[in-house]
């Protein structure tokens, strides 16, 4: 039970969650709900560990699962986009269609063996600093660096540049966005477009460095979705997509601690003798992310926050506005 | 831009009926199922049956997870594919099964749907399918039924039960795995405290406990059998936590084995052999063989009898048997240990105490 061990783990596992619930978070800020991330994340995962297993590659395998889970996430683009069917039925089709692509394509990878993986290291000076550089500089993966890199540029880029500006107006008010000459169509599909990629990336962190491998639809096994709840939680805000990740993969790693040895604290652990006050503790990272979102939802209130006004709404041109 | 986007229509649409079309794989196509029926020679007065070949025996089987999952649902393939080849092939000894069935309400649609087939046996192979097989077996009273992993037949008479003494190879893993950690320090992987797994856990506990009373067993019941990265978490938490000896088992451990072996943590494997994962870790593998329970179920069907009984897979009649892995240099006195305890077990002189 050591917290710098378990908070070091939680970042690593976190930034699987990190990048799919980033990605989510630029395609609701752009007014598409996409529920597919489940299956972009699966596209992810078995591409690179396809392209790592055949090219003895893993950036290339990153950059293939990024182009991939993009492409795969353009289908839902154009359902939902160009003919304005409803998103969460073609979200959770595109979820199918992911899962169904990469079990066929990712046949046989399983006995693949072990593969180059994306390398981990330690940052010189910062990883000196007490307690933190344990948990966020040492020995990570690189791709858990790109996320420290990923999460305030995002915010920057989000809310205090011009681009930025204009996926939240096409997100919050696409006939005003429409009006002042931006292109709703394109943004929406090209945010549509970076969101899978990021989700690729999520997979590909997932088969590359986390959890090296592929295990069919086990690979991911359910994190797409906390990835689109975590976008619920950060309240569609980067910085707090990655807290809120690297809080709940800290979680579900304590959870661990906790049952595996026989004494905690020096009594005898009641977890290890029995077993079934386990499934208590596998509640905890979803009870807690239950109670952020009560207390986050009342500041939200306060400060007028909240879902971009136009989510899961289809902009149709020239349609009269509500 | 028209045409690209009709592409992209009907590939979203061939996909899905893809992935439909995934779930009840069958293999082996049914070769001759029908006798050519001899109309001809029923005209001379010579006994028509003789001259026809014999019908293949017919089975099904409905599997939780994939039929190469190293694990519980290989054991039982794997086990139907050595008697097909006893038996002489397909012709004689048909095999179709449904994999990845981890909804019950699916398995369920499964087994009534091959039993309606005609199947000769329809086998459940997973525990949760017993209440479903329970409500669809009276319906067929010609056909037979086996589920495990259990020794309870609902009293029917045409549902045979079959389950493996896991804590028996549990029990030499763990006596094998105390004797080659060095740190003293023992993980295990688990997935949830029911049947197999929790026998197997707790005969390797035992089995630990007796040849090192001092060693500590960390035990994770992750509480899934399906959560591959929970698992391999798992995995670093007990190696973190100073273990240098992991198991584990059900199918998620495969996220497990590829953490230990990057660490160069020993490996103990049950349910299949699993070996074939991480070659240079790998030390044991408990696998069942689950031939023993279905040769005598099959020459019961023979005589007329189509259920209501039980049988055990253990050591002792060869339904678990310890496989080592040829390329792991096992010292010689672990070996002689390991074999001790087998041998232990199958004459009584080891009883393993459960809790």
């Amino acid at each position: 039970m050591d917290p710098i061990v378990i908070l070091s783990a939680g970042v690593a596992t976190g930034t699987v969650l990190f990048f799919a619930a980033l990605g989510e978070v630029f395609a609701e800020r752009s007014g598409v709900l996409n529920l597919g991330v489940e299956g972009m994340m699966l596209i992810g995962a078995m591409s690179a560990f396809s392209v790592a297993n055949s090219l003895g590659n893993p950036w290339l395998g990153i950059v293939v699962a990024m182009i991939a889970a993009g492409l795969i996430s353009q289908i839902h683009a154009y359902i939902v986009i160009t003919l304005q069917a409803d998103q969460v039925v073609s979200g959770l089709a595109l979820t199918f269609v992911g899962t169904g692509i990469s079990l066929v394509l990712g046949e046989g990878l399983s006995k693949a063996g072990t593969v180059a993986q994306i390398p981990a290291l330690s940052v010189p000076l910062l990883s000196q600093i007490p307690f933190l550089g344990p948990i966020f500089f040492t020995n990570q993966s690189v791709l858990v660096y790109l996320g420290y890199l990923i999460a305030p540029l995002a915010w920057y880029y989000i809310n205090r540049t011009r681009p930025g500006l204009h996926l939240r107006a096409v997100g919050e008010y696409p006939s005003a966005a429409d009006a002042l000459g931006i292109n709703v169509f394109a943004l929406r599909y090209w945010y549509v477009f970076v969101g899978g990629m990021l989700a690729g990336l999520g997979g590909a962190t997932l088969s590359l460095a986390v959890s090296p491998g592929w295990f069919s639809e086990l690979t991911t096994n359910g994190q797409g979705w906390i990835a689109v709840g975590l976008v619920i939680f950060a309240q569609w805000d980067p910085i707090r997509a990655a807290l809120g990740s690297y809080a709940f993969g800290a979680l579900r790693r304590m959870i661990l601690d906790i049952q595996g040895p026989l004494t905690l604290f020096g009594f005898d652990n009641p977890f290890y003798y029995n077993s079934y006050l386990g499934f208590f503790l596998q509640m905890i990272p979803y009870a807690f992310t239950v109670i952020v979102l009560v207390i986050g939802s009342r500041e939200a209130i306060r400060k007028r926050l909240g879902s971009p006004a136009a989510l899961g709404v289809p902009y149709i041109r020239g349609e009269r506005g509500k | 831009m028209k045409k690209f986007a009709w592409f992209l229509t009907l590939a979203a649409v061939l996909a899905m009926a893809l992935s439909a079309c995934g779930a009840p794989a069958a293999t082996e196509a049914p070769a001759a199922t029908e006798a050519p029926i001899t109309t001809e020679a029923a005209a001379t007065e010579a006994p028509a049956t003789e001259a026809a070949p014999a019908e293949p025996f017919r089975v099904a089987v409905v599997m939780p997870s994939a039929i190469n999952d190293l694990a519980f649902s290989q054991s039982m393939y794997d086990a139907l594919m050595r008697i097909q080849e006893e038996m002489g092939g397909p012709e004689a000894f048909e095999v179709v099964y449904s994999e990845n069935m981890f909804v019950v309400d699916d398995a369920a649609a499964a087994i009534r749907d091959y039993a309606s087939q005609g199947y000769d046996l329809v086998i459940a192979h997973g525990s949760q399918y017993g209440s479903s097989l329970q409500e669809i077996a009276p319906d067929f009273p010609e056909t037979s039924f086996a589920w495990g992993t259990t020794a309870d037949t609902f009293g029917q008479p045409n549902i045979f039960a079959y389950e493996a003494a896991s804590q028996e190879g549990g029990y030499v893993n763990g006596v094998l795995a105390a004797t080659l950690s060095t740190s003293g320090v023992i993980g295990v992987v688990g997935p949830i405290e029911v049947g197999d797994a929790k026998l197997y856990v707790d005969g390797f506990k035992a089995g630990v406990a007796a040849t090192k009373p001092d060693a500590v067993v960390n035990v994770n019941y992750i509480g899934s059998f399906s959560d591959v990265a929970l698992a391999s978490e798992a995995a670093t938490t007990h190696i973190s936590a100073g273990a240098d000896v992991l198991t584990g088992t059900a199918q998620m451990v495969v996220g497990a084995i590829g953490k230990a072996e990057e660490s160069g943590a020993l490996w103990f494997g049950t349910q299949s052999n699993q070996t074939s994962l991480a070659p240079s870790i790998v030390v044991a593998s408990q696998v069942y063989h689950w031939e023993v329970a279905l040769h005598e179920m099959l020459a019961l069907i023979e005589a007329g009898t189509l259920g209501g009984q039980s049988f055990k897979a253990n050591l002792a009649n060869g339904g678990e048997v310890i496989e080592f892995n040829p390329d792991y240099a096992l010292p010689d006195d672990a070996k002689a240990q390991a074999d001790a305890a087998i041998q232990g077990i199958i004459d009584g002189t080891i009883t393993i105490a459960l809790p």
